[in-house]
């Protein structure tokens, strides 16, 4: 099924400056994987070295966050959307 | 889109806006966005300044920042509402200059502004802004074109 994907400001020059993109996907994981499929460059921006979801990026469905539900497991249903929500942090002091 | 040496506008409204934010919270840090629109040539054009409350627990907060995801959503529906994207992202760096920190680079996204003010015990001082690099090897000084 289609679902609409949200990208945030940050990535849309590797969108073609596209904010929502819509993939054929039946879970959370497979619509990002099916969005870094047709956009390469984001997936340096998204995975860490292990090929996990950095820790700052939080993929949402229908406004939660998919930690608080299946994972990339969460199940999409038609009318289901996903955004791409960045952690925003900082700070002065270097660990 | 044609990149060159990155710029972000910002009215003296806006540059006074940030500075009392700074001088409010401090010696915590202060942390908002920066809404504005995204020109064909990268530059950002800002138009409002959004601060947002810390969310980082208190005993970090004098050096830290945190923004609640669900923060993000709610000023991201806002600005779209008003035809307007996060351009940037502005905090403050307590009695610290205003360049960005190794963590700031752990956590930085491309593309957006990040804008920071030093606050010297209580005064605003330097204000830069930075953009990562695509890469995420480091930063880029930005200019600030005032309005």
């Amino acid at each position: 099924m289609s679902v609409p994907v949200y990208i945030p400001t940050a990535l849309r020059q590797f969108t073609g400056g596209k904010s929502e993109i819509n993939v054929e996907a039946k879970t959370a994981g497979e619509a990002i994987e099916q969005l870094t499929t047709q956009f390469s460059v984001l997936r340096k921006h998204l995975y860490n070295d292990q090929n996990a979801l950095r820790s700052f990026v939080n993929v949402y469905v229908n406004d939660e966050d998919i930690r608080h539900q299946s994972g990339l497991q969460t199940l999409l249903v038609a009318g289901s959307t996903v955004t791409i929500v960045p952690s925003i942090a900082g700070g002065v002091v270097d660990e | 889109m044609v990149k060159g040496i990155a710029m972000i506008t910002l009215n003296a409204d806006h540059l006074k806006l940030i500075k009392e934010h700074g001088q409010k919270d401090y010696p915590h840090e202060c942390c908002g966005f920066i809404l504005g629109v995204l020109s064909q040539d990268g530059t950002k054009l800002t138009e409002e300044i959004y601060p947002i409350d810390n969310s980082r627990e208190e005993s970090a907060q004098h050096n830290r920042f945190l923004i609640d995801p669900k923060e993000f959503i709610k000023v991201e529906n806002y600005a779209r509402k008003n035809h307007l994207d996060v351009v940037g992202i502005y905090h403050s760096h307590p009695d610290h200059p205003a360049k960005p920190s190794q963590f700031d680079l752990d956590h930085a996204w491309p593309v957006y502004s990040y804008v920071i003010v030093s606050v010297q015990q209580g005064q605003a001082g330097d204000l830069l802004s930075w953009e990562m690099r695509p890469d995420r090897s480091g930063f880029e000084a930005e200019n600030i074109k005032e309005i």
